[in-house]
């Protein structure tokens, strides 16, 4: 029986594409070499943004934990964490070859497990999946699904197509029928521009827009009926924000009302399929400063089902270890460190339950 | 099915509201494109008919996602007399100003404007001829309707000579431009509308729609009608983002800018998430000398309709409570379906003095009447 937090969105750090090349399968490792490949670092997460890697937390190499006892020291121990769920940000999302994303895919979850889920029990992960072509993301599935350490699977909230799609939905039956989470992480594959009115000049317009991506995306999925097919799916907001959920569900069930006619598939109003479906980890908290507010916040969300502890770690959220905002009761502490990510992540509770 | 009007012949209207209120956003049209060709050189009326408005996206009529009703409006909103919703100048009177007891409407015409069309000289002499029409057939008219300057926005030096050639001409409140645009508002290029904008001491709205080309997700095009008109939502907010970031305010302390018919509910979280991170990313943007909040609570104001409806309604309230009383315009989007009336959109108790500000001071204010 565990007692400390689950920290459900934790990064561990590549050290450089070195790491990641015994993992490749020969071809593309020959070919990684020969093409003189750059790392796999995505404009959403500048490696030298203050955002990127709190600035206590950033090593000699200007990384945060690139190994398992580093993550312990910095993002474990400091928390009293007990279960840490990997996610990792190395952008193979962002190949517009199905084949390489495949190839880099196999090898980044290969590298996951060998180098940390065998070397620290606590460590939990989700499997990156190539949803550039959902045979593969599929594929990939199936694969690592019989590992029970892999709790989750994971793409970023801005790729392609709207991930309520039903092109997708072969990846969420896949998931679904393992008792895998849908995490979907702050970040785009940039096919289409980071906001919803074009291409913005700076860093700080693609981070604040994030919070829009998971807004559309989150309507994505309910307006395309993905839950009303799969009772069992369930999906996290990764990195998403969440104080921006009151006033969205306003607006989404204003005009589910007014445009069921072209939903039949949607029979019961929004906010139930969140409740029965949806999680968000708790960092970044953009919510008001005064605990009074945060209370009030967290009337207005109506629910303490909602959120996943997570301290986002390496990125800079918060100071020391005040992953939790002020203004909540220990009730609601013990349900987003605990509870929350145990209803969540089905094989959590096979293995610590 | 929703084809059919209500007979309500039986039951007057009855006044829905007793105050004499402001409406933020209005929607004339005319009966046919052709009521606006006393302005529209042979030429420009030729080139319009024979290869359209241009705009970015793929039908020849109507818009990219089908609406839920004909022309997006109450199905009682057609006059008698021919012609589209808000097309009669004398049937709008009767049905809102009115019934609805409103002194200083702000008309907001959309469907043809002119904006958002690629052809720029066509979007220049378009534009004009909307201006020009608004004023002779309209506000000329009617002095309890205000008109707004459209401009051919993606062409800022020609938007901003058509705010300086209508500057103090007190038939206009605003100018107006639409959400959706070539690139985010904030960017150098629409600087000089905001530069003549504040200049003439006109507010700048920014109504919900357009033809930006880009999709409203960050994830590509939606499916569905619903998830456009619950995105534009984010496309205020993403808008704003890019204004306050670029340094649109800083630049431009006296510019105030209105957010029409996008929401209201999601400011608060807006401006939580903008500050937070902006303390984080700082070094990027000097040139900002306040936090984002401060910036969107001192020049900013939204339209209310449509309005929020969490239950139970009294959370709207306490959503508003963080963003300022002082910042919500009230407005009904007549003739559109989705149509707020003054006298059901805000069912709870509000003070006294909210709900003047709400339904008329702060237009009053914003709009200098």
């Amino acid at each position: 029986m565990i007692t400390g937090p689950i920290d459900c969105d934790v990064h561990p750090g590549v050290a450089s594409m070195e790491a990641i090349l015994p993992y490749l399968d020969p071809m593309w490792r020959d070919m990684a070499e020969r093409r003189g490949l750059d790392e796999l670092i995505s404009i959403s997460y500048p490696s030298n943004s203050p955002l990127t890697v709190r600035a206590d937390w950033r090593g000699k190499n200007n990384r945060a934990a690139c190994t398992p006892a580093e993550l312990a020291a910095q993002c474990l121990e400091p928390f009293g964490s007990s279960i840490a769920i990997l996610n990792c940000l190395y952008s193979i999302q962002l190949f517009f070859s199905e084949d390489l994303a495949r190839g880099f895919a196999r090898a980044v979850n290969d590298w996951i497990r060998a180098e940390w889920l065998e070397k620290d029990a606590r460590l939990r992960a989700s499997i990156l999946l190539p949803t550039q072509n959902v045979d593969y993301a599929v594929e990939e599935i199936e694969r690592l699904a019989p590992d029970r350490r892999f709790v989750s699977v994971m793409f970023l909230i801005s790729e392609e197509t709207p991930p309520g799609r039903r092109a997708h939905w072969p990846i969420y039956a896949a998931a679904a029928r393992h008792g895998l989470p849908v995490s979907l992480h702050a970040g785009s594959s940039y096919r289409n521009p980071p906001s919803p009115v074009g291409w913005t000049s700076f860093y700080t317009e693609d981070y604040v827009n994030q919070a829009t991506a998971f807004q559309t995306g989150l309507t994505s999925l309910i307006t395309e009926g993905v839950f009303a097919k799969l009772p069992e799916l369930k999906v996290v907001m990764l990195e998403s924000g969440f104080t921006w959920l009151p006033g969205y569900l306003w607006r989404l069930t204003k005009f589910w009302r007014g445009t069921r006619q072209e939903l039949p598939w949607v029979t019961e109003p929004p906010a139930h399929y969140v409740r029965e479906h949806v999680r968000f980890s708790l960092q970044p908290f953009d919510g008001p400063a005064e605990p009074a507010d945060v209370e009030r916040l967290f009337t207005l969300i109506d629910s303490d089902e909602l959120l996943l502890f997570s301290t986002d770690y390496p990125h800079w959220q918060f100071e020391g270890t005040a992953a939790l905002p002020a203004g909540l009761s220990p009730a609601l502490v013990r349900r987003i460190t605990l509870d929350n990510p145990l209803a969540t992540y089905a094989r959590l509770r096979e293995t610590v339950a | 099915m929703n084809v059919e009007v209500l007979d309500r012949s039986a039951a007057a209207p009855q006044a829905s509201s007793r105050l004499m209120i402001a409406d933020g956003d209005i929607h004339p049209r005319p009966a046919s494109a052709k009521d606006l060709y006393p302005w529209l050189s042979r030429q420009w009326q030729e080139v319009f008919e024979t290869f359209g408005s241009r705009a970015r996206q793929g039908w020849e009529k109507g818009s990219a996602y089908p609406k839920m009703q004909p022309m997006a409006s109450r199905r009682d909103a057609w006059p008698k007399t021919g012609g589209g919703p808000a097309s009669d100048l004398a049937f709008l009177r009767e049905q809102l100003l009115d019934l609805h007891h409103i002194e200083l409407g702000i008309m907001n015409p959309l469907s043809p404007s002119g904006q958002g069309f690629q052809n720029t000289d066509l979007s220049i002499a378009f534009t004009r001829a909307v201006n020009e029409w608004q004023v002779a057939c309209w506000a000329s008219q009617e002095p309890r309707l205000k008109a707004s300057i459209v401009v051919p926005y993606e062409d800022g030096a020609a938007a901003a000579r058509e705010i300086r050639h209508w500057a103090g001409n007190k038939h206009f409140a605003q100018v107006l431009l639409l959400s959706r645009t070539a690139e985010p508002l904030g960017t150098r290029r629409y600087w000089p509308i905001y530069e003549a904008a504040a200049e003439a001491g006109l507010p700048v709205g920014i109504h919900a729609f357009g033809y930006g080309g880009t999709p409203i997700t960050t994830s590509g095009w939606a499916s569905y009608y619903c998830e456009e008109m619950v995105g534009h939502a984010v496309c205020a907010q993403a808008g704003l983002t890019s204004m306050v970031i670029e340094g649109v305010f800083e630049r431009f302390p006296g510019l105030k800018v209105i957010s029409i018919e996008a929401g209201v509910a999601w400011a608060p979280a807006l401006m939580w998430r903008l500050d937070a991170q902006w303390k984080k990313l700082k070094a990027e943007t000097p040139h900002l000398q306040k936090l984002p909040s401060e910036y969107l609570r001192s020049q900013v104001w939204w339209t209310t309709q449509p309005i929020e409806e969490p239950e139970p309604r009294e959370r709207l309230g306490e959503m508003i409570d963080w963003l300022g009383w002082d910042r919500l315009i009230f407005a009904t989007d007549y003739p559109h379906w989705d149509f707020d009336d003054p006298a059901f959109a805000f069912p709870f108790r509000m003070s006294e003095e909210n709900k003047r500000a709400l339904f008329r001071e702060n237009a009053r204010q914003v709009y200098g009447f």
